[in-house]
């Protein structure tokens, strides 16, 4: 598990959202209407960005690079205007090769079986040594 | 990147920052032109010469205006303004600069022209100093661009007189 699940399994924490990631994962397509309702996990949110990032300066550097050749102003826009176009097309919409990594969250009745810590009363914890947890 | 907005936004603002540093990349590229434009400008006649009734000198030229601007021309070039200035001086006035006719040139294939023409502006002087007095016309263009820094220069043509008395 890596750092954020052990962090919320530590918290005692599950997810709301615990149903709607068992969607998506154990169909083999996502339905069209999880498109919307449902969050791209977090590997899949660092792939759009980057995805994101270079489509678009690789379509700005083609843009400029046909338009200054064929000197044509508008080719260059036009160019970059439909990679903004196919790059919000592949990068905005929640797509099923955004959610392959689904963080598996915590199921409810693993969670109360392991209580969150109980918070010491104030006064007695300031004479404590701060080493004590 | 958590939600459809989200995203949309960032791709949008993005595209918008990408859009820019674009614009100034090809404004950049128009220094790379380096323009060699011809211009001639000669005055066929002088109409008339009149001292106006509030006391200054206006003077009625034709001219032959010709010029190949089109190495002005670049991908990022909107349209060039060109205009012919007549520069004098006189005792009140280090520098007159009085503007005789401007166009517009919206595509390198006009930019190679020539015209026949009185002067489209008065041609006034603030006083009476103009008799005999020796000008140059000057050629001035702007190259517009569509993004980024527009660039001006001229071409001085001297030798151009008035002549001694009223007409």
């Amino acid at each position: 598990m890596d750092r954020l699940e052990t962090t919320c399994f530590r918290l005692g924490l599950s997810s709301g959202t615990t149903s709607l990631a068992r969607d998506t994962t154990h169909l083999g397509f996502a339905r069209v209407s999880s498109l919307r309702s449902a969050q791209m996990d977090w590997q899949g949110q660092k792939g759009a960005e980057i995805v994101m990032q270079i489509m678009l300066v690789v379509f700005a550097i083609a843009g400029l690079g046909i338009g200054y050749t064929i000197g044509s102003f508008p080719t260059m826009m036009l160019t970059y205007a439909g990679g903004v176009v196919l790059t919000a097309l592949i990068t905005v919409p929640n797509w099923p090769f955004f959610n392959r990594r689904p963080l598996k969250w915590l199921d409810p009745s693993e969670a109360e079986r392991h209580p969150k810590p109980q918070v010491n009363v104030a006064a007695a914890s300031k004479k404590k040594a701060p080493k004590h947890k | 990147m958590h939600s459809f907005s989200y995203r949309a936004n960032a791709v949008v603002t993005f595209a918008v920052t990408i859009l820019a540093v674009m614009c100034g990349m090809a404004s950049l590229s128009d220094n790379f032109n380096s323009p060699s434009p011809t211009a001639d400008v000669k005055v066929l006649n002088i109409n008339w010469f009149q001292k106006q009734p509030n006391g200054n000198d206006e003077v009625s030229l034709t001219l032959n205006i010709s010029a190949d601007l089109s190495s002005l021309f670049t991908w990022n070039t909107k349209q060039v303004f060109v205009f012919v200035a007549a520069e004098y001086g006189t005792p009140q006035n280090a520098l007159n600069q009085v503007s005789l006719w401007d166009g517009i040139i919206q595509s390198k294939e006009h930019a190679k022209f020539w015209i026949h023409t009185t002067n489209k502006y008065r041609f006034t002087d603030q006083g009476n100093n103009l008799r005999g007095k020796d000008f140059n016309l000057t050629l001035h263009w702007h190259i517009m661009p569509k993004t980024g820094k527009m660039f001006a220069d001229k071409i001085v043509m001297t030798g151009y007189s008035l002549p001694e008395e009223y007409r």
